[in-house]
């Protein structure tokens, strides 16, 4: 069992160290390396899987990394229920993420494309890190890992000012949120005496309940940094600088879900605080709520699908923060599979029609690629909570359990939620794919995408229609699985029948409906979008401009920190003080210099009298004491 | 009036001080440079007479080492002398003026 963990966490590593230093020899043959370097551990971590469903787990420490005193902090890995799930989903999907961006990505100049399997396979051998970890501080490695990764795959395409500066933000916007985290882990560290999640969790009932609201509250701002959440939620929709595949991996099926895994992971501390519970609930549903209206009116394919994965992350953290942990990972596992898979898409619509992005110029492309076409519905059904697919089994289960667990504003603002998502989905569908094409131009030169990209859209279209027939595998499904770890849903939620029924109804009636509406405002015209737009002017120009937040940021935050840099640090503490004092001391010295120089005659004799001067002078000195 | 360890030492003082004034006001570099050995001389009198006086070799023996490495220096300081003067034309130490102010 050591040696699969192992393979898969060091198989990607080597493939990145492989292509970062031989990038001059790999080039083109990048991802000869990159894929089987990533493919070898998805297999395994199948294989793991297969081992924890029978029963076996993995939690070993094989090196202690810091031995200090007190502070021993191992490196170990934790392999059970929760985390073969994750690693599974994780490897997966970015196997077929892999196997797509050798389409993808063809354009590239050869050093770019290893360069960009390098940073790729760097950025799952971190995700899988932060997953198997068995302690916190390793934990923290990985996910400082794929922040990193992030920072290096959004700003991909660096010449160009717009990605450098989303990279920055992305990093910069996550290191607020690691602040937190790190406070969280002083925090446990101090009062748990251990970082080691077996030991710390064993002892969770020992904080007082304060203090295990502090804790969980500083690692929820960990995970809303992470995860994209509100306040901090405002760096994904600008990562979709980066190329589209990275979107897919990191912005839709791993990386964001780092938060999501963390709160799981530490439900023992959760479970203690009733009080962060509530803010998780209450920040995950307003995040969802929030990011789908604002997808309701952007015109940007990879923007909307921005909005939607910060969306769908508000309802995990629904999930988790009602207590239905096993529904909220559930959900990020679905959701790995249809957002993935609709990046992919957006990813070939892209590449056929060289870059661009505007809904608004598009149309009828479903004729030109209908693979790319039909997959993308197949995943946004399973988005909009139709059934049988994915997103409806574990969106539903998340609903039911806030309406379950009394939170019943929450579930209806979920409900409403996911009326959104269905609308704003298929919004995007039919001005993308069907109607009439509204720019020639752009129509007549699409053309599908070549076998390597289509094939991963067919293998996740299908996941994403059937990952959620796992919810009706025997034992429970695949929640009953992870409540192995889990433990039973806090305030247990157990499905009485006809509730059941009824909730279930009511998410795929709003479901339907929006899908209805869109086409009847989109393909029917039925009542007019631009009348519509005009009628309600402050609200469409609110939205369309998302809800003036990063505006606000600068206003608050940037701009008074620039503005301070530049007229306190830079005109006043550097340019006067520091610059002085060192401009000081030269002149001090020039100074000096120029009265004492006068005694450098270079006449010999001058320096010979000054020895002998010299010389009886010391020797008085000498007499004298 | 037996020669004694007293005049050994004036006149050791003298042969010192001709030499270190000797050094100080002329400017021709070969002078200097015979002045700097009378210095030098004039300190190893001192030597030999303390050696005597006190029935002691050491004196002796660092007299030698003086002369040896006076010998070096004069090999040294003649050479130095003689790329100075082509290369200055002279060998007025007034020549020598790169490292004035």
């Amino acid at each position: 069992m050591m040696v699969l963990i192992l393979a898969v966490v060091l198989i990607p590593l080597l493939g990145a160290t492989i292509n970062g230093l031989f990038c001059w020899f790999t080039k083109r043959k990048a991802h000869l390396i990159a894929v089987p370097a990533i493919a070898i551990p998805a297999i395994c971590s199948l294989v793991l899987l297969g081992k924890v469903l029978h029963g076996e787990h993995f939690d070993q420490v094989l090196y202690w990394w810091i031995p200090l005193g007190d502070l021993r902090v191992p490196i170990g890995f934790l392999l059970d229920e929760l985390s073969a799930v994750m690693i599974t989903t994780v490897s997966f999907v970015a196997t077929w993420i892999h196997v797509y961006s050798i389409g993808y990505m063809d354009h590239e100049t050869p050093r770019g494309y290893a360069k960009y399997f390098c940073y790729l396979n760097l950025f799952v051998f971190f995700m899988l890190t932060l997953c198997l970890a068995n302690n916190f501080l390793l934990m923290f490695v990985g996910w400082e890992g794929v922040g990193l990764c992030s920072y290096l795959l959004i700003g991909y395409w660096y010449e160009k000012a717009s990605a450098a500066n989303a990279g920055m933000k992305a990093f910069i916007v996550n290191r607020i949120g690691d602040f937190g985290f790190m406070v969280g882990l002083f925090l446990i560290y101090k009062h748990l005496g251990t970082l080691l999640f077996s030991q710390a969790f064993a002892q969770a009932e020992h904080l007082s309940v304060g203090m295990a609201t502090l804790i969980t509250l500083l690692l929820f701002t960990g995970a809303t940094g992470k995860s994209a959440q509100i306040p901090l939620y405002v760096w994904l929709p600008d990562a979709m600088e980066g190329p589209t595949p990275v979107s897919s991996l990191i912005h839709a099926a791993t990386m964001v879900t780092a938060g999501v895994y963390m709160v799981a992971r530490t439900h023992a501390f959760f479970n203690m605080a009733p009080l962060s519970m509530e803010v998780v609930a209450s920040i995950g549903v307003a995040t969802a709520l929030m990011a789908a209206t604002m997808a309701l009116v952007n015109n940007d394919l990879k923007r909307i699908l921005a909005y939607s994965t910060v969306s769908q992350l508000g309802y995990m953290f629904v999930g988790v923060g009602v207590g239905v942990y096993a529904a909220g990972i559930f959900h990020l596992f679905t959701h790995a599979f249809f957002k993935g898979l609709m990046f992919l898409t957006a990813g070939s619509v892209m590449h056929a029609l060289h870059g661009e992005l505007n809904l608004q110029k598009m149309g009828g492309l479903i004729r030109k690629m209908p693979i790319t076409g039909w997959t993308f519905v197949v995943g946004a059904l399973a988005i909009a909570g139709i059934p049988p697919l994915a997103g409806f089994w574990s969106k539903d289960e998340i609903l039911a359990g806030a309406f379950m667990g009394g939170h019943k504003v929450i579930w209806a603002v979920g409900t409403f939620t996911a009326f959104l998502t269905a609308f704003y989905m298929f919004r995007l569908i039919f001005l993308t794919f069907f109607g009439e094409p509204r720019e020639r131009h752009l129509y007549e030169h699409a053309h599908e995408s070549p076998p390597v990209m289509t094939i991963p859209l067919i293998v996740l279209a299908v996941g994403s229609a059937l990952a959620g027939l796992l919810a009706l595998a025997p034992h429970g499904g695949i929640a009953g699985f992870l409540n192995r770890t889990l433990g039973e849903a806090h305030g247990a939620v157990h499905h009485e029948g006809s509730v059941v029924y009824v909730l279930m109804a009511v998410s795929v009636a709003m479901g339907v409906a929006g899908v209805a509406l869109a086409y009847f405002m989109y393909m029917r015209r039925v009542p007019d979008t631009v009348a519509l737009a005009a009628n309600f002017r402050p609200i469409y120009t609110l939205l369309y401009n998302k809800y003036y937040v990063d505006e606000i940021y600068f206003a608050l935050i940037v701009n008074p920190v620039v503005g301070g840099s530049r007229h306190v640090l830079w005109k006043f503490v550097d340019v006067v003080i520091i610059d002085g004092a060192v401009n000081g001391t030269g002149r001090l010295c020039r100074l000096v210099g120029s009265g004492l120089r006068y005694l450098q005659t270079g006449y010999i004799p001058d320096y010979a009298w000054m020895i002998l001067v010299g010389a009886v002078v010391i020797y008085w000195i000498g007499r004298l004491f | 009036m037996g020669v004694g360890l007293f005049q050994y030492t004036v006149l050791s003082v003298l042969v010192f001080l001709l030499g270190a004034l000797g050094l100080m006001i002329r400017k021709n570099v070969i002078v200097m440079f015979l002045c700097l050995e009378l210095m030098l001389n004039g300190v190893n009198i001192l030597f030999m007479a303390l050696a005597r006086c006190r029935g002691s070799v050491e004196g002796q023996v660092i007299v030698l080492f003086v002369m040896a490495v006076a010998a070096a220096e004069a090999a040294i300081g003649m050479a130095i002398i003689t790329t100075f003067y082509r290369n200055r034309g002279g060998v007025g130490v007034d020549r020598a003026d790169l490292m004035k102010w």
